[in-house]
């Protein structure tokens, strides 16, 4: 696998693209994270909060978005990481992840990080400092 | 008020990475890679030890603000903000605390919005700072005015 300090200025890591979003896996991010708010796991919580369903947590996508970097842990670790979440992520939505540089310097790497959904919208963006 | 928040901090709370957590975090992100899960291979890792993903502080206790009373509806997520001086390791542990950090309010399309910024603070047993978290919660117009004041 290459090493991340080879990339290029613009450069992409792979793309990932994730199984559709599922009621189970809101499910387990909530028992996993303890964030049980129910609007995120039960519909007729959600709709009584205005919403068309269940919503996925924004720090599920956010923790799957990570996961661009997990294969470049052991040459160096996440520094900085800063989201803005954008858009809601529903049931059956298709979330890609995908991590370009920004920024290039000898011990640090800058990288705009997005997840995108299947009408191409982002549904969150940021930055990630990857410390080498 | 909200604005009064400001400053407010809550009490350290000692929080343990335990192992079965990192597991059932990590297969919650689907990232199940070995360097948060399997002993050997954080053995074998530049660390010498399995770490946990970049988000997991989201499952620490850092007790909490006095005073400081949220709806329960009418918040958005807006922005959620990671600074790490080294990664976490599993079994260790970390004491957290938070403060209000900011508040202030602006007006959009959605009418009045108030802006709340809390910073989740962890630490080592020394008391060196290990990393920040900082979540930024929108609040709209609504929710504020079935607050109590």
């Amino acid at each position: 696998m290459k090493q991340l300090k080879a990339f290029q200025l613009g450069e992409s890591v792979p793309e990932i693209t994730l199984a559709p979003v599922a009621r189970l896996d809101l499910i387990k991010y909530a028992g996993a994270s303890g964030d049980f708010n129910p609007i995120h796991t039960i519909d007729a919580e959600a709709e009584k909060a205005g919403l068309p369903g269940i919503i996925a947590h924004g720090m599920w996508t956010m923790g799957n978005l990570a996961k661009l970097f997990t294969p470049y842990l052991d040459e160096g670790f996440i520094q900085d990481y800063s989201i803005r979440f954008r858009g809601m992520v529903f049931i059956d939505d298709v979330i890609t992840l995908k991590a370009s540089i920004a920024e290039k310097q000898p011990e640090r790497l800058t990288f705009t990080v997005q997840a995108v959904n299947q009408q191409g919208k982002d549904v969150l963006k940021g930055n990630i400092v990857f410390s080498l | 008020m909200l604005k009064e928040s400001i400053g407010k901090r809550s009490e350290k709370v000692k929080n343990t990475i335990e192992r079965g957590a990192v597991r059932k975090f990590a297969e919650a992100i689907s990232d199940p890679s070995p360097l948060f899960l399997d002993e050997k291979a954080g053995k074998e890792s530049k660390y010498g030890k399995n770490i946990a993903p970049a988000t997991f502080p989201v499952t620490f206790d850092a007790g909490s603000i006095p005073d400081l009373k949220l709806p329960s509806q009418g918040l958005i997520h807006g922005e959620q903000i990671y600074h790490y001086n080294r990664p976490l390791f599993v079994g260790e542990e970390v004491y957290c605390w938070m403060e209000v950090k900011d508040y202030y309010e602006k007006s959009g399309n959605f009418g009045d919005m108030g802006f709340l910024v809390i910073t989740k603070y962890g630490e080592d047993a020394e008391g060196a700072l290990l990393f920040t978290e900082e979540r930024i919660v929108i609040i709209n117009e609504a929710a504020r005015k079935g607050m109590p004041v």
